[in-house]
């Protein structure tokens, strides 16, 4: 390794996003409710970190207030430091220097994220506009085109002047996708970024944000409740459950050993095509209601493994190597086979 | 949507002709005598003088007669002869049409101006002291009586501190310019009259503040509960994610958003306002045509009447049609259907 390559390399490491006990919570009449319950998240340059829960598990909410995108009334604590400088606390102003230019996001639904009453060319436009003001109309119509080129929009002349409700919702998806990587962003946030989409385009729609990653070298946040989309496209995975991290791993590593009886249900539940008549596995119980956690281990009411120590105490997050579980018997799991963790659960719950 | 414009422009006359038969049949169910507007009391008992006076008004035919000549006459634009004024209805109206207006559209551009911008804050600081404030603005202004309100401010204002001026449309000491086009402050400035301008302009702030604080709180209802809606919808995070500004937020991707139901109020209070000015012009001595309907209906003067809500129901067709129109300005997707 020659000496230039060395002293790169402890910038390279440094991740471009981290997140650490991170809290989000709202004040209600009867004190804060916390909804995102101390989360730790690495995204390095160029990676893709998968966040997988349930919907109400807190893993959209967690990005949003790491951007200062909550709502008015969440209040958020922790840090989150994205290419080293301090987000949480700072003001609206310099907030908004970064959200659509070094951090693009898209959402679920691209009918309702897209403005109605705006040209899908006014609406990309004016991304470029607010961190451009130099920027001539000329250019950003010139820019735009391309974009739209980029997101394979066909006649991308004609569309630029049309409004969202003239567009499927596949191509919705990637109008908000050139939107996003307008300003050329380091961070690309895609909130369930297919799960309103047709089947068919959701593989399109996966596909490109695979290529625009390597072609645009950007890192990738996919928050999702699909654990088929994570296995297919993150290098890292970190599943949330009641508002924590419960388990965090490299993408192999957490399909091949999940140290986490919550991890190990998801999995378990994903549809094989090869198990013809076996009925679809479903964790039992129902997640916790916002504020209403169980004491101890959040899921151990729902838990085939739980002792009495999960129900009285938190689990510590355990390391192995780069992988994380937070389980009082992340070492002690029966070893990981996906037929019979079914059958078992099942059984038992 | 031409196609749809024009065939609102064609039933607009059908609509019109209902309007007069109505209004024409409502006079003839009123249990006074048009007589009484006409002939003096004493020569009530003069049949003579009652048969002539009938005859030379035409009360004498029946009145399907009645119905088809005045009908007839509106087409060439005549709206038959006042029972008080003893002047063409039609003119009386146009004499009296441009000071409604002129006070209305003053009000309007108050009111609505307050009236949305109460709204957006009320609705941007939800239940916050903002909010709670608006809110109670808004209340008092369309719930405090115009004839108190008006007077409050006449006596605050003019009687006490001498800063505006007190009812009418100029100081009596001034010349009237020339009628051009009806408005008192266009008028003088047409004449080159600053002084008189100046005069007109103050004698305006006050009915038109009152008019439009009596409006704003209705618009401001409006505003408030479609944004509070609004704000809440997806197209609103993703341009705070593009880093828009909060002022363009609400500016830019919101209130373009409820411009159709914020049109549909400033349209029907518009509508509302030729004709529901007439308290206020009756506290500020403002010759109107609200004033006028009043003294219309006082004296059974029918023609006035009728002409009074031809000229209302006309007034709400236009606004109605201009609404329309403007809908398609503000929403693509009317434009397109």
């Amino acid at each position: 390794m020659t000496a230039a390559a060395m002293t790169i390399a402890p910038a390279a490491a440094e991740p471009l996003l981290r997140v650490r006990d991170l809290k989000v919570g709202f004040s209600t009449g009867s004190g804060t409710l916390l909804a995102v319950r101390g989360i730790d998240l690495d995204v390095s340059r160029g990676g893709v970190l998968g966040i997988v829960g349930e919907s109400g598990s807190g893993k959209s909410l967690s990005m949003l207030a790491a951007l200062g995108l909550q709502a008015r009334n969440a209040v958020v604590s922790g840090s989150v430091h994205f290419d080293s400088q301090q987000l949480v606390g700072r003001q609206r102003k310099h907030m908004r220097s970064l959200l659509g230019s070094r951090i693009g996001m898209i959402f679920q639904d691209p009918l309702s994220s897209l403005n109605p009453v705006m040209t899908v060319g006014d609406q990309i436009r004016e991304v470029l506009f607010l961190h451009d003001r130099r920027l001539t109309g000329k250019g950003a119509t010139a820019r735009v085109l391309d974009l739209l080129e980029l997101v394979a929009i066909p006649q991308a002349d004609r569309r630029i002047n049309q409004y969202p409700h003239e567009f499927s919702g596949g191509m919705r998806q990637r109008v908000m996708i050139a939107m996003a990587i307008a300003n050329d962003p380091e961070l690309l946030v895609a909130d369930e970024p297919t799960t309103a989409l047709d089947v068919t385009v959701q593989a399109q729609i996966m596909r490109m944000l695979r290529e625009l990653k390597e072609k645009l070298g950007l890192a990738l946040i996919l928050i999702t409740h699909d654990l088929g989309v994570v296995a297919g496209h993150a290098d890292r995975v970190a599943v949330v459950y009641a508002g924590q991290v419960v388990e965090e791993a490299e993408v192999h590593d957490l399909f091949a050993d999940p140290r986490h009886p919550y991890t190990r249900g998801l999995i378990a539940s994903i549809p094989k095509l090869t198990a013809t008549g076996s009925k679809l596995y479903s964790i039992p119980g129902a997640p916790p209601r916002l504020g209403a956690y169980p004491e101890g281990c959040a899921f151990h009411p729902r838990c085939i493994h739980a002792q009495d120590i999960c129900r009285t105490t938190a689990p510590p997050t355990m390391a192995f190597g780069g992988h994380r579980s937070a389980c009082h018997f992340a070492d002690r799991l029966p070893p990981w086979d996906r037929g019979n963790e079914a059958e078992r659960q099942g059984q038992n719950g | 949507m031409l196609n749809y414009i024009m065939r609102r422009a064609v039933a607009m006359p059908f609509i019109l002709l209902g309007i007069v038969t109505l209004a024409f049949l409502l006079t003839t169910i009123t249990k006074g005598d048009p007589l009484t507007a006409i002939v003096s009391e004493r020569q009530m008992n003069n049949p003579e003088i009652v048969a002539a006076a009938k005859a030379r008004w035409g009360l004498d035919r029946s009145l399907p007669e009645r119905y088809v000549i005045y009908v007839a006459n509106l087409v060439t634009g005549d709206m038959g002869t006042s029972f008080v004024t003893r002047r063409p209805v039609s003119r009386d109206i146009a004499a009296r049409l441009p000071a409604t207006l002129e006070l209305v559209i003053a009000a309007m551009a108050i009111g609505s101006t307050t009236g949305i911008l109460l709204g957006l804050l009320a609705a941007y600081y939800r239940d916050s002291v903002i909010d709670q404030t608006a809110r109670l603005f808004s209340l008092f202004g369309s719930s405090v009586p115009i004839f108190w309100l008006g007077l409050a401010l006449l006596f605050v204002f003019s009687v006490h501190y001498h800063l505006l001026p007190g009812p009418g449309r100029l100081d009596a000491r001034l010349t009237p310019p020339p009628s051009l086009t009806g408005f008192m402050v266009v008028d003088t400035l047409l004449a080159g009259n600053p002084a008189a301008f100046k005069d007109a302009l103050l004698h305006l702030i006050l009915p038109s503040l009152v008019l439009g604080w009596t409006v704003a709180g209705s618009i401001s209802r409006i505003v408030r509960a479609n944004m509070l809606e609004i704000m809440e919808r997806e197209f609103i995070l993703t341009a705070r994610a593009k880093g828009a500004g909060e002022l363009r937020v609400v500016f830019r991707h919101a209130l373009r958003n409820i411009l159709v139901p914020v049109l549909t109020v400033l349209g029907y209070t518009f509508a509302y306002l030729i004709t529901g000015a007439v308290l206020t012009e009756a506290v500020f001595g403002w010759p109107g045509i609200g004033s006028y309907a009043v003294i219309a209906a006082r004296s059974l003067d029918f023609p006035a009447i009728i002409g009074v809500t031809i000229v209302g129901g006309m007034m709400f067709l236009i606004t109605n049609l201009l609404t329309d129109i403007a809908y398609v300005f503000a929403n693509p997707r009317v434009r397109l259907n």
